[in-house]
C-alpha cells in the first residue's frame, strides 16, 4: 500500500530519531567516564593556570593578533592598490607576493622569520617584531584580495564625481573611495580578523619566555605539568571561542547592515 | 577669497566662463563617437544638446571637463586649454560643476557634507567657512532643511538638488549637466529643473545634455541637435525646437514631442 507524502516524511523523521538514540546510547555505554573525567574535563586540577592564562595568555594573543592586524591592514591596502595600479611592474609584484603568501603555511613564515632569519643574518629580534612581520606578511596577501575586491565594487560614478570637483586621484581615492570600500569589506575583514586570531596561535613555536606565553603556549603548557590531560587544551580552547565568537556575530551583524544600505 | 564672500552673498556675481570647441573627434577602438564637433558657448550662454540616444552628446560634454579624451580637436573652457596635454586638469575642473545622471552623491557623507568635503580638501576652505556656503547652496536649491540626511534618505530629486548645489559650492563658472532628469521619478522633475532655471536665470553658464523638450525651448539660448556623432542642426531653442529645417532633427523631435504616435517600420 503506497504512503502518502506526510506518511513518508513523518516515518523518515521517526528513522532518523531512532538511529541518533541508538548511537548515543551505544556512546554512552562504551565509554569509559572515569578517564574521560580525568582526562578531558578535570577542571579540578587546572587552578595552576589561572590568572595567568586570563592575565598573560589572553592579553598576549590579543596583542599579537592586532599587531599582525595593523600590518596586515596597512600592507595589504598598499598591495590592493599595486594591484589596480596602470604600473604593469606594481601588478606583477603584488600578485606574486599575493600568490607566494597564501600559498605556503603561514608556520613555514614564522619558523624563517624566528629562526632563519636571526641565523641567516645575524640579527636578533624581539619577538613583537617577528609576530608584526610574519603575522603581517601573512595578513597582507589575504586582506589584499579583500580590499582590491572592495575597492572595485565602489561605483566608478564616485571617483568621477570627486574629480568633477576637482580632486586629484589620490585625493579621491583616500576621502570617498577607499572610505566606502571598508564599509563594504567590514564583514570579510571581520573573518580575517578571526583567522589572525588562530594564526596568532603558532607563535608558540618560537620559544617564548613566560610573558610572552598565549592561549596556545599556556594550553600546551598545561598538558605536561598539571595531568589533567586534555583539559588545559579545552580552557585555551574556550578563550579562543571568547574572541572569535563575538566577532563573528559582529561580521554578521555589517553584514546585515550592509545588506539593508543596498536595498 | 572673493569668491567665498560672492557664494555666501548676493546671487548676481556669477563669473561665467565660455566654451569653444574645435573639430573634436573622440573614438573608442574603430568606434568614432564624435566625428568633428565644432561648439561655441558664450558666457553666461545656456545650451541644451539633444539627439537620439548614442548621438554622442554625453561624451561631448564628458569631454568639456575630461571626463574622456579626446583624439582630435580642442577644447577651451575659460582660460584653460583643456585638450593642452600639460593642462592642470585638477584646477580646470575646479571651474567645471558636473551633474550626473544618476547623481554620483557620496553616500558616506551627509548633505552638507557632500557640499563641504570638496571645498575643504580642494579649495583650503575652513570647515565654518565651507559649511556656511555648502548651507547657502543647499538653502539654493529649497534643501536647507535636510542638511544632514544622508543621500539614501532623501528622494531622487532631492538628491539631484544636493549633487547641484555640491557642484555649486565650488563656485564653478560653467556647469554640465548630464541628462540631469532622465533617471528621476515623474513628480520630483519640476523641482530639479525649477533649480536649473534659475540657475540660467542668475547667469551661469550651462550645457546641458536633455530630453526635456519644455525646459529646453523655455530656457536655453541655443539648441543643439546632433545624431551620429555630428551636429546636424542648431540654433535658437525656439527656431530648432518649433520649426527645424534638417530632415533627421523632424523626425526626432515628432517621435520625442508625440510619443503616441507609433511607427511600425515595415
Amino acid at each position: 500500500m503506497a504512503m502518502t507524502a506526510r506518511q513518508r516524511a513523518r516515518v523518515s523523521l521517526y528513522v532518523q530519531a531512532g538511529i541518533f538514540v541508538v548511537a548515543i546510547a551505544a556512546l554512552i555505554l562504551a565509554t569509559d567516564w572515569e578517564t574521560i573525567g580525568n582526562s578531558v574535563f578535570n577542571f579540578g586540577k587546572i587552578g595552576p593556570m589561572f590568572p595567568g592564562i586570563f592575565v598573560t595568555g589572553l592579553t598576549n594573543t590579543l596583542i599579537y593578533t592586532f599587531l599582525g592586524f595593523i600590518v596586515g591592514l596597512s600592507g595589504g591596502l598598499l598591495l590592493a592598490l599595486m594591484k589596480l595600479s596602470s604600473f604593469p611592474l606594481y601588478r606583477w609584484i603584488a600578485s606574486g607576493y599575493i600568490e607566494f603568501f597564501r600559498g605556503i603555511p603561514a608556520l613555514l613564515v614564522f619558523i624563517a622569520f624566528g629562526y632563519g632569519v636571526p641565523l641567516a643574518f645575524g640579527v636578533s629580534w624581539n619577538i613583537t617584531v617577528i609576530v608584526m612581520v610574519s603575522l603581517g606578511m601573512v595578513a597582507s596577501a589575504y586582506i589584499a584580495e579583500t580590499l582590491r575586491a572592495g575597492l572595485q565594487a565602489v561605483p566608478k560614478g564616485q571617483l568621477e564625481a570627486a574629480r568633477s570637483l576637482g580632486m586629484p586621484q589620490w585625493r579621491a581615492m583616500i576621502t570617498i573611495v577607499i572610505p566606502q570600500a571598508f564599509k563594504i569589506v567590514l564583514p570579510p575583514l571581520t573573518n580575517e580578523v578571526i583567522l589572525l586570531t588562530k594564526d596568532s596561535s603558532l607563535i608558540y613555536v618560537l620559544g617564548l619566555t613566560a610573558s610572552q606565553y598565549e592561549l596556545t603556549k599556556f594550553g600546551r603548557d598545561g598538558i605536561s605539568s598539571l595531568g589533567a590531560g586534555l583539559t588545559p587544551l579545552l580552557v585555551a580552547g574556550a578563550f579562543y571561542l571568547v574572541i572569535t565568537i563575538p566577532l563573528s556575530f559582529l561580521a554578521r551583524k555589517f553584514e546585515s547592515r550592509t545588506a539593508r544600505n543596498n536595498r | 577669497m572673493n569668491d567665498v564672500v560672492n557664494s555666501s552673498g548676493s546671487t548676481s556675481t556669477i563669473h561665467a566662463a565660455g566654451v569653444a570647441i574645435k573639430d573634436l573627434r573622440k573614438s573608442y577602438g574603430s568606434n568614432e563617437v564624435l566625428k568633428g564637433i565644432s561648439l561655441d558657448v558664450a558666457p553666461g550662454e545656456v545650451v541644451c544638446l539633444i539627439g537620439p540616444s548614442g548621438s554622442g552628446k554625453s561624451t561631448l560634454l564628458r569631454c568639456v571637463n575630461l571626463l574622456e579624451q579626446p583624439n582630435e580637436g580642442s577644447i577651451h573652457v575659460g582660460g584653460f586649454e583643456a585638450t593642452d596635454p600639460d593642462v592642470d586638469i585638477d584646477k580646470m575642473r575646479r571651474k567645471v560643476g558636473m551633474v550626473f545622471q544618476q547623481f554620483n552623491l557620496f553616500p558616506h557623507l551627509d548633505a552638507k557634507r557632500n557640499c563641504s568635503i570638496a571645498q575643504t580638501k580642494v579649495l583650503k576652505r575652513s570647515q565654518s567657512e565651507a559649511d556656511k556656503v555648502s548651507m547657502h547652496n543647499l538653502e539654493r536649491v529649497g534643501l536647507g532643511h535636510l542638511a544632514d540626511r544622508f543621500p539614501d534618505q532623501l528622494s531622487g530629486g532631492q538628491q539631484q538638488r544636493v549633487a547641484i548645489a555640491r557642484a555649486l559650492s565650488m563656485d564653478p563658472e560653467l556647469m554640465l549637466f548630464d541628462e540631469p532628469t532622465s533617471a528621476l521619478d515623474p513628480e520630483t522633475v519640476g523641482d530639479v529643473l525649477s533649480v536649473m532655471r534659475n540657475l540660467a536665470k542668475e547667469g551661469m553658464t550651462m550645457l546641458v545634455v536633455t530630453h526635456e523638450m519644455g525646459f529646453a525651448r523655455e530656457v536655453a539660448d541655443r539648441v543643439v541637435f546632433m545624431d551620429g556623432g555630428v551636429v546636424v542642426e542648431e540654433g535658437a531653442a525656439e527656431q530648432v525646437i518649433s520649426s527645424p529645417t534638417q530632415a533627421r532633427t523632424k523626425e526626432f523631435l515628432r517621435r520625442v514631442l508625440d510619443p503616441t504616435h507609433i511607427d511600425i517600420e515595415e
